[in-house]
C-alpha cells in the first residue's frame, strides 16, 4: 500500500508539471482531469471517502466540462493557432 | 369581489409599483437614470491595417530586433533567477512539511477537545452514523448554508455576465437566438455513440447521485457530492439529446423555484433548530434510530436541499456558458 501511495504521489507531481508545460490547452485539461482522479484515489487511501466522491464529481467532472465549453467558445479546441496569429498574415 | 380602491388610487399605491416592477412591465428608473447603449465598435479597413502594422512593429521590436548584450545578459539572469527562486521556494515548503507532526501521532494539535467531542458525542447528538455529515450539517450547518449561498451567488454572477436577451441585442453583439445557432454548429447532432452511451449511463448516474444524497447521513457522500453527480448526469443528457429534451423539465423557472425553495427551506429549518437549541427549548424533530434511512433529524432534508442547489448550479453554469440562457 505504501508503494502504491508513493506511486500515486509521483503521478500527481508528474501531472502537475506536465499541465504547466503542455502547449496544447486540450491536453492540459485532460491531464488536469487525471490529476483529479489520482487525487480522489489518494483521498480514499487517506480514509476520507466523502472528499473522494466530491473530488471525482467536481474536479474530474464538472470543472473540466466547464473548461471544455470555455475552450470551445474561444475556438481553441481545434488545435489551430489562435485568431491573433492568423490576423498577422 | 370589488376592489376597495379606485383604479386611480391603486395606481398611486406602493403595491402597484412593486408588482409592476416585479413583473418587469416597466422600469421605474427609465428616463431618470440615463443608460444609453454604447455605439458598437467598428473599424475601417484603414484602421485595421494600421493596427496590424502597429502590432507587428511591437512584435518586431520585442522579438525580432537584434539582441544587445545587455538584453541577452538580462534574459540569462531572468532564467537563472527563476530557477533559483523556484528552488528556494520548494526547499522552504519541504522544510515546513518536515516540521509537521507525523500521521497518527497522539499529541497532534488536531487531536483537541473539539474533534474529541465530535467523535464521542456525534452519534448521540446528531443521530448521523457518518460523523462528517453530522458535523457539516448539524454542528457547522451555518457554514454549509453560507456555501450554498456562495453557489447561488456564483450562478447569479454568471447569469449577469453571460445571459443574453432572447430578441434584443444588448451590447453583447449577439442575441440569444444567434448564440443558439452559433452553439448548434458545435453540438453533436444525434450522435449514435453518444446517445447510446447516455441512454445507458444517465439513469445509473442519476440513481447513484440520489443514493449519495439520500445516504449522506449513513455513509460517505452528502448533498454536495450527490448534487454534483446529478448535475454531471444532466449535462451528459443535455449533450446527447439537445436542448429541446432538457427544456421540457428544466427551464429558467425551474432553476429559480428549486434554488429559492431549497435555500429558504434550509434557512427556515436551521433557524428553527438554532432557535430551539440556543434557548434550551424542546426540538420536535425526532432523531430516529441511528442507521435507519429516516433518522438523524434534519440532516436528510438539509442534504436534499443542498443537493438540489448544487445540481441546479452545475447545470445552470453549463447552460449559461454554452448559449447564454436556459
Amino acid at each position: 500500500m505504501r508503494v502504491f501511495t508513493y506511486l500515486l504521489m509521483a503521478f500527481l507531481i508528474l501531472c502537475a508539471i506536465s499541465v504547466s508545460l503542455s502547449k496544447n490547452l486540450l491536453n492540459s485539461i485532460l491531464i488536469y482531469m487525471s490529476f483529479s482522479l489520482i487525487m480522489s484515489i489518494i483521498w480514499v487511501i487517506l480514509e476520507s471517502p466523502d472528499l473522494a466522491i466530491t473530488e471525482a464529481a467536481v474536479g474530474a467532472g464538472v470543472t473540466s466540462l466547464l473548461f471544455f465549453v470555455t475552450l470551445k467558445k474561444i475556438h481553441a479546441i481545434s488545435g489551430k493557432e489562435s485568431g491573433d496569429e492568423q490576423e498577422k498574415d | 369581489m370589488s376592489r376597495k380602491k379606485t383604479e386611480k388610487e391603486y395606481q398611486k399605491s406602493f403595491a402597484y409599483y412593486f408588482f409592476r416592477w416585479l413583473n418587469g412591465e416597466k422600469d421605474e428608473y427609465l428616463g431618470e437614470v440615463e443608460i444609453t447603449p454604447k455605439e458598437p465598435y467598428r473599424e475601417t479597413e484603414e484602421e485595421k491595417r494600421a493596427r496590424i502594422r502597429g502590432k507587428r512593429a511591437i512584435f518586431l521590436r520585442l522579438y525580432g530586433a537584434k539582441k544587445t548584450r545587455a538584453v541577452r545578459a538580462f534574459e540569462l539572469f531572468y532564467k537563472a533567477a527563476s530557477v533559483v527562486f523556484c528552488g528556494i521556494l520548494i526547499c522552504l515548503l519541504l522544510l515546513t512539511v518536515s516540521y509537521l507532526p507525523p500521521t497518527g501521532a497522539a499529541d497532534k494539535p488536531v487531536n483537541n477537545e473539539v474533534s474529541e467531542r465530535y467523535i464521542e458525542n456525534g452519534l448521540q447528538e446528531t443521530g448521523a452514523v457518518n460523523i462528517v455529515s453530522g458535523m457539516i450539517l448539524d454542528y457547522r450547518a451555518f457554514d454549509t448554508l453560507g456555501e450554498s449561498h456562495v453557489l447561488f451567488i456564483a450562478t447569479i454572477t454568471v447569469l449577469i455576465l453571460l445571459r443574453l436577451d432572447k430578441k434584443k441585442n444588448d451590447g453583447a453583439g449577439i442575441t440569444a437566438e444567434q448564440a443558439e445557432l452559433n452553439d448548434a454548429v458545435y453540438e453533436p447532432k444525434s450522435d449514435t455513440i453518444l446517445q447510446t452511451a447516455a441512454f445507458i449511463l444517465v439513469p445509473v448516474i442519476m440513481i447513484f447521485g440520489l443514493y449519495v444524497i439520500l445516504n449522506g447521513h449513513l455513509g460517505p457522500g452528502g448533498g454536495f457530492s450527490g448534487g454534483a453527480i446529478i448535475g454531471a448526469g444532466l449535462i451528459l443528457y443535455l449533450n446527447a439529446f439537445g436542448f429541446e429534451k432538457t427544456e421540457r423539465f428544466f427551464t429558467e423557472k425551474t432553476y429559480k423555484w428549486v434554488s429559492f425553495g431549497a435555500l429558504s427551506f434550509y434557512c427556515l429549518a436551521k433557524s428553527y433548530s438554532f432557535y430551539t437549541g440556543a434557548n434550551h427549548l424542546e426540538n420536535i424533530i425526532p432523531k430516529g434510530t441511528p442507521g435507519a434511512i429516516l433518522s438523524s433529524g434534519l440532516i436528510l432534508p438539509l442534504n436534499i436541499a443542498v443537493g438540489l442547489v448544487v445540481a441546479c448550479t452545475m447545470y445552470a453554469f453549463y447552460v449559461l456558458f454554452r448559449k447564454g440562457g436556459f
